[in-house]
């Protein structure tokens, strides 16, 4: 017993390094594990508040472009509808259908408080939570495209894993084929994105559109993500498939939480098919 | 005394707010984000409790890890760090010159505390991009990153330290 303690004592600052320095390593690897990071994340009351502090700053430095993006998604939205009520105007009946009415996206504006672009792992912090019905795996898009995915709430905070992430993989397709693939970030240019697992039948050329498959349930069908920039053929295949974004993620700020209210149903019905 | 440790803590609070609030977001040449944090282990009174430097520093990288959502990378690089300071000071200046009571880092000769903080801020900044990376394939990316931040992180510390403390 006296030879433990006399050993403890000696040794004292080394075991509290090595105790520590476990602590640190198991934050590390619980953190680079997807679905589990409950304890270290800036969704907290101290670090968002402080960071919503200095966005509220920061976003009259942006008020110009962030208003020419609505006023462009407005006259988009607009075009749109126009070409709606043209087509319902020139049809010989209208069907009434309530069935078609049902919503099955729900969209929620929110700001980004705090953007990384530069480092290998992204979190992006916003400004809604629990509070106002955020819950983790939401999909999170601005009007030029798609973002991310949520990835912890606070009550009134949550953060976003970015698409410049490691963990990041979304369903995307052609726009003009329905060939889909895995979009996913490769650490080197925050402009550009990679695509894998693209089958080989499929045709691409440089200048090719890129959107979101909504083969899961996240992100609806359709989201624009960007343009084919540079393809690399080996042996055949798809080596690697850049996607130069739409978005300039150094410079986002208003977001849309996209929440998929059909999504529980669509689980639920997966699942006991998988069981059976 | 007390003024020591009021010195510390006002240093932990403004190069914690400095790091997280300003340096996180310069993105020099797009990916340079300076790591000056680390300043605050190189500057703790070496003839101060141990153990207060390992807790404290653990306590300096957790809050970064928290602000920047990067798990507890930054927690352990810092811990290694304070570590492994007094071991690295000892073989730098040699046992006979080092006087634990009177150390200060400015009045140590210049090329021997650069050293000392050249060698400190590669250390820690091996460690963080290897565990941000966490692959064997991006060795290189590892080590370029771990470069040019690093000269980065040296230039500021170094002019840090040199307008901000006083010469004794």
């Amino acid at each position: 017993m006296q030879h433990l303690i006399y050993f403890i004592r000696k040794y004292r600052y080394f075991l509290l390094f090595i105790l520590l320095e476990i602590l640190a390593f198991y934050l590390t690897i619980q953190h680079h594990s997807y679905h589990q990071s409950k304890f270290v994340n800036s969704a907290n009351f101290v670090t968002g508040g402080l960071y919503n502090k200095v966005s509220s700053i920061n976003e009259y430095f942006h008020l110009k472009t962030e208003n020419q993006l609505l006023n462009e998604e407005n006259a988009r939205l607009k075009n749109q509808l126009d070409r709606v009520q043209i087509i319902s105007n020139d049809s010989v009946y209208n069907v009434l259908d309530t069935t078609y009415n049902i919503q099955k996206y729900e969209y929620l504006v929110a700001k980004i408080i705090n953007n990384n672009y530069s480092k290998r792992n992204n979190y992006l912090t916003i400004n809604k939570g629990s509070d106002t019905n955020i819950s983790p795996e939401l999909g999170v898009i601005n009007s030029k495209g798609v973002i991310g995915v949520v990835k912890n709430v606070s009550s009134n905070f949550a953060t976003v894993l970015s698409i410049l992430n490691s963990n990041s993989k979304i369903n995307v397709r052609l726009k003009n084929s329905s060939h889909f693939g895995s979009l996913i970030w490769n650490g080197d240019d925050y402009a550009f994105v990679q695509i894998i697992d693209f089958p080989r039948q499929a045709k691409l050329k440089k200048g090719d559109t890129i959107i979101t498959g909504g083969k899961s349930a996240i992100f609806p069908e359709g989201i624009s993500i960007g343009t084919i920039e540079n393809i690399i053929i080996k042996n055949h295949q798809y080596h690697q498939i850049d996607v130069k974004l739409f978005n300039d993620m150094s410079s986002i700020g208003q977001v849309q939480i996209i929440k998929n209210l059909q999504k529980e149903e669509q689980k639920a019905l997966e699942e006991k098919s998988n069981n059976e | 005394m007390n003024n020591v440790a009021l010195n510390n803590t006002l240093r932990f609070i403004g190069l914690l707010l400095l790091q997280v609030l300003v340096l996180n977001h310069i993105n020099l040449f797009g990916f340079i984000n300076p790591l000056l944090y680390i300043v605050w282990v190189l500057l703790y009174p070496i003839k101060k409790n141990k153990t207060t430097l390992l807790l404290l520093s653990f306590l300096l990288g957790l809050s970064i890890d928290f602000f920047s959502d990067s798990g507890g990378i930054h927690a352990a690089a810092t811990l290694f760090i304070a570590y492994i300071r007094i071991p690295v000071l000892n073989t730098i200046l040699g046992k006979s010159d080092f006087d634990y009571l009177l150390f200060n880092l400015r009045s140590i000769a210049f090329i021997k505390a650069f050293t000392f903080i050249a060698l400190l801020t590669f250390i820690h900044h091996f460690i963080i991009f290897s565990l941000e990376y966490f692959s064997f394939n991006s060795i290189s990316s590892i080590l370029y990153n771990t470069l040019l931040t690093g000269v980065f992180t040296i230039i500021l510390s170094v002019l840090g330290i040199i307008l901000f403390t006083k010469k004794k």
